[in-house]
């Protein structure tokens, strides 16, 4: 690295020979470094170091999980009841609690972000713009135990005393918000993702919005539109499908979330309609109860839990860079 | 009777404040992050904090000298995995790639890229702690090595691609091989995206916790060499928010601060310094 | 910047100098940092060799969050004394200090459920060494009560079955007289994570409930029928801490140290009794002859010849595994639990623990000796 760094100045190096066994090293050295296979060679091997532990990982998964996969077989997946004392193990609560957490994480990040990247791209003056984007864009380098932290001490004591206590004033007709309060729970969890995914959304959306060509817009504006007009209407669906890219980013993002939302959401592994109720997440369920697994069974199960989360953060992560390679092969192309 | 001309100004104006306001909520949540973290940090931080050991249950006072230097070898260990095979892989998907396997390559670092963190951690554990039958600094740095590969071989791939094939093409013309050509043609003119790449995986993974709950472990102590349990700063702010001890509740803020700031400082000089670049690009 | 460069002025020649400077000064800036870790790196290392040479013993140990505060004392005092052993004490619960055990990852566990010889076959060899005991205690976060609260075993089943939603509830009031509960929901917190002391709590309610016997069981783990999960003692506190209206079982040394309140809880004698050091020793009092036939056998719900014991208490142990430590490593984990049978009893105490009896004591002693069969071989 270092005299990779230092190609302006080989005189200076060259200056001070090293003696004896030294010179005849460096130009061993030299004439290595003057072949074509060589650099070709070493970074070869760390990619396929790369698809080592990539296959590794996935072996693992698939492996470690076999008992569980050959006792409950997809009836993993439905089943509603983990009892680890009796066996009977099944995911379908921290798959629910998961996919809603996610659901009203995205139900509040997805008009967010879009509102502030239509903002950032559309309207402010480019120069605030980018030192908003970069204000935006460092809410994404936050750990997540930060966040689970200021949710802990701050979010759910402001949620229990004000937030829940009003929706369930107004929008207590709704099963979504009836019962017990407790300030943890899916709506909290749900709460904590919507802040940690907006920075992707906001800032994929701007990027796209940023490469639709001007004369999408100034065609609209000429035939009279408003500024909101030509936004909505000529602007944004342009960038649709990037957009939609930076929606299947978050939610793989917020899927795959673990501290936040372990130290928020309760930890009840329990299927209830209410928001107000505690719940659990895969991920919250794994960094709670691997260490202690003690049966074979157990700890199989809990893999699997974990290869059911890689299986569907995959398939999103997958969607969405094929939608966002797509509109910028759209965006570059000539209109 | 609004007429509708009147209706669609009011609309716009309407919708174009409400951007405004998400653009705001936006910036707001990172300002209120910022600020409950100093509000309650800096009170509890103090000299202690950074030179002493964790007290026991119930005596006060103590610090996470031993988090913070534990922190710093298992981000050594993870550097010293993860960016060497990112950077390299990054090189090869530039300067050498062939069509299938480069297709195969950048696939499968999306799929690791993509990988909840938690899974990193059941597959180190798999992967280290089993096999050397200890949870060792070793094992939490293999995991965050792990996570840092897919940052790297996107950042420096990237940047070396910025590089104009004229320059390499210049470089062969004057008799120097590809290799050499990398290294004294390619590289240095991409040095800085490719740092700021390292210093972003570094920051990323700097304030990871999931991945290092059974691989680093805990120690309420100084771990020596790199084989035994070792404290962090992450693991140690979860273990202290979900205590019910007044005092640790004080220390993890504190923690969490000293965190932030690390976090917050490596980004912002990694976008620093590509900013430079592009401006001197410009010139 | 590699561009051909024109003509230039003075100023200009100077201004591409300082670039050229302040390039390889920031150059120094990175050469320096990477020579700082380096040195970081290197020094670390050193003191890896140092500790090898000076003979300081590394020990791991992991589980129950019920000794946990007794356990940082404990080790704080003890590495005063022997500053060649370091002791980690990981609390993960006691599930997990099974498992950890059981994976040979730690040299040390400690558990509030004692292994059954079913479990026990699964594991490495190892003794179970019962080191302290103490009262498992409901607190709650109900400001408005000045008087402790009262409760029956029948209401805590009732409570965890998630037959009394609220604290409203008529078959409260008439075990409290003249404490007005608010018309909120009971808060109910159980143990997220494998639990010794969801042991000692689910194997009292099994005792005294049996609906709760057949619907739920006891384990350190169990389906719980209602209520939030919190990770540790200290999750689950923090939980009751954090909610108005909260109910939850813990140890008493985490109530006490968070100034919560305890019920007082109705023994077989009909005495609302205080969860206390001394309410646990009459319980083990009562219970002697089955803790003399097998150290494991529960102590909870003890008989109504004991009206001043305490309904719900446990023993902790400590699993050592007898081959799987080094020699060194067992002489010096044997020297800690030695300890901790002796002078830590006094600490422990101080904490709301309560003191082993002599027969325990006794009985622990044999135990620790087969956790060292290098004492043997080497003189």
């Amino acid at each position: 690295m270092a005299t990779a760094a230092h190609p302006a100045a080989p005189q200076v190096r060259s200056h001070a020979h090293p003696p004896g066994f030294f010179r005849s090293f460096r130009n061993r050295l030299r004439k290595l470094i003057g072949t074509d296979w060589l650099g070709y060679v070493l970074s070869l091997v760390a990619a396929v170091l790369i698809l080592a532990i990539t296959t590794a990982l996935v072996w693992q998964l698939w492996t470690q999980s076999a008992l569980s996969r050959a006792k409950f077989g997809w009836g993993f997946l439905v089943g509603r009841t983990w009892s680890p004392l009796f066996e009977h193990l099944g995911a379908l609560p921290f798959i629910y609690g998961t996919v809603v957490t996610s659901v009203i994480a995205l139900l509040i990040a997805v008009p967010l972000g879009l509102g502030a990247a239509i903002f950032l791209a559309e309207l402010a003056p480019p120069r605030a713009s980018s030192w908003l984007a970069f204000l935006i864009d460092l809410l994404a380098a936050v750990p997540s135990v930060i966040y689970g932290l200021l949710g802990i001490f701050v979010m759910v004591p402001f949620l229990r005393q004000v937030v829940d206590p009003a929706l369930k004033r107004t929008l207590g007709f709704l099963p979504l918000f009836q019962g017990p309060i407790y300030g943890v729970g899916l709506l909290a969890g749900g709460l904590v993702l919507a802040i940690m995914v907006v920075p992707f959304i906001i800032s994929v959306s701007r990027e796209v919005l940023l490469a639709v060509p001007r004369d999408q817009r100034e065609g609209a504006l000429a035939l009279g539109a408003t500024r909101w007009e030509a936004t909505w209407g000529a602007v944004v669906p342009f960038a649709r499908t990037g957009i939609y890219g930076s929606i299947f980013l978050a939610l793989a993002r917020a899927l795959g979330e673990t501290m936040a939302i372990t130290m928020v959401i309760g930890n009840d592994p329990k299927i209830r309609a209410s928001l107000f109720a505690p719940g659990a997440s895969i991920a919250a369920v794994l960094a709670n109860e691997f260490v202690e697994a003690t049966t074979p069974t157990y700890i199989s199960a809990l893999i699997e839990l974990g290869l059911v989360l890689f299986c569907l953060t995959i398939v999103l992560n997958g969607l969405a860079r094929l939608l966002i390679l797509a509109t910028s092969r759209r965006g570059g192309a000539p209109a | 009777m609004i007429t509708r001309h009147r209706f669609r100004k009011i609309t716009n104006a309407v919708m174009l404040t409400l951007t405004g306001l998400c653009a705001l909520v936006a910036v707001g949540a990172m300002l209120a992050i910022l600020g409950f973290l100093v509000w309650k940090g800096a009170g509890s931080l103090n000299w202690d904090f950074f030179t002493k050991l964790p007290a026991p249950v119930g005596e006060p006072g103590g610090g996470m000298a031993n988090a913070i230097v534990g922190t710093g070898k298992l981000l050594l260990i993870a550097s010293l995995i993860g960016l060497p095979i990112g950077f390299l892989s990054g090189v090869y998907l530039s300067e050498f790639g062939g069509r299938p396997m480069s297709f195969l390559i950048r696939y499968v670092t999306d799929l690791l890229s993509g990988v909840p963190s938690i899974v990193i951690g059941i597959f180190a554990y798999a992967m280290v702690v089993v096999p050397m039958k200890s949870f060792s600094t070793l094992a939490g740095g293999f995991a965050l090595g792990v996570m840092m590969i897919p940052i790297a071989v996107r950042g420096t791939e990237e940047s070396l691609r910025t590089v104009p094939p004229n320059l390499r093409e210049a470089s062969v013309a004057l008799g120097a091989s590809r290799t050499t050509t990398i290294l004294r043609v390619v590289i240095p003119a991409a040095f800085r995206g490719i740092l700021t790449a390292m210093m972003l995986a570094l920051a990323r993974v700097a304030g990871e916790t999931a991945p290092l709950l059974f691989t680093a472990f805990g120690n309420n102590d100084w771990s020596p060499g790199w084989t035994h349990p070792i404290a962090s700063l992450p693991v140690m702010i979860y273990n202290y928010a979900i205590s019910p001890f007044r005092d640790w509740h004080r220390q993890a803020w504190a923690a969490g601060l000293v965190l932030l700031v690390l976090v917050l400082l490596t980004n912002i000089a990694a976008r620093l310094l590509f900013m430079g670049r592009a401006a001197e690009a410009e010139r | 910047m590699n561009s051909p460069i024109p003509m230039k002025g003075r100023n200009e020649v100077q201004r591409e100098k300082d670039k050229i400077e302040k390039k390889q000064r920031g150059r120094l800036f990175w050469v320096a940092i990477f020579a700082a870790a380096l040195a970081a790196g290197c020094s670390s290392k050193t003191t890896m060799k140092k500790g090898a040479e000076s003979a300081t013993i590394q020990l791991t140990g992991a589980g129950s969050t019920f000794i946990y505060p007794a356990m940082t004392q404990w080790i704080s005092s003890y590495q005063k004394m022997h500053p060649d052993v370091r002791i980690n004490y990981q609390s993960i619960g006691s599930g997990g200090g099974i498992q950890q055990v059981k994976a040979g990852l730690v040299n040390f566990g400690a558990s509030d459920a004692a292994l059954d010889n079913m479990q026990l076959a699964a594991m490495p060899p190892l003794v179970q060494i019962p080191e302290s005991s103490g009262p498992v205690c409901l607190t709650y976060n109900l400001s408005q009560l000045k008087k402790p609260l009262r409760l029956t075993s029948q209401l805590i089943a009732d409570i965890y079955l998630g037959k009394i939603k609220n604290w409203d509830d008529p078959l409260l009031r008439p075990l409290n007289p003249g404490v007005h509960f608010p018309n909120e929901p009971i808060i109910v917190a159980h143990r997220a994570d494998g639990s010794g002391t969801t042991n000692i709590f689910t194997t009292y309610l099994s005792t005294v409930s049996p609906e709760w016997a057949k619907k739920v069981g006891h384990s350190i783990s169990v389906n719980w029928p209602v209520g939030l999960g919190g990770k540790g003692n200290e999750g689950v506190t923090g939980i009751i801490e954090e909610n108005p209206g909260g109910f939850g079982y813990v140890e008493l040394a985490y109530a006490i140290s968070n100034h919560m309140p305890v019920a007082h809880v109705e023994n077989r004698a009909g005495k609302f009794v205080a969860p206390t050091v001394a309410g646990t020793t009459a319980a083990i009092a009562a219970f002697a002859d089955s803790i003399a036939k097998d150290v494991r056998n529960p102590i909870v719900d003890p008989p109504a010849s004991a009206p001043e014991a305490y309904p719900i208490s446990g023993f902790t142990f400590l699993l050592v595994p007898t081959k799987a430590n080094s020699p060194r490593q067992a002489q010096a984990l044997a020297g800690f639990i030695r300890y901790i049978l002796t002078d830590g009893q006094q600490v422990a105490t101080k904490l709301d623990y309560a003191p082993l009896p002599e027969s325990v004591t006794q009985l622990d002693e044999k135990l620790l000796a087969q956790t060292v069969p290098a004492e043997k071989q080497t003189p």
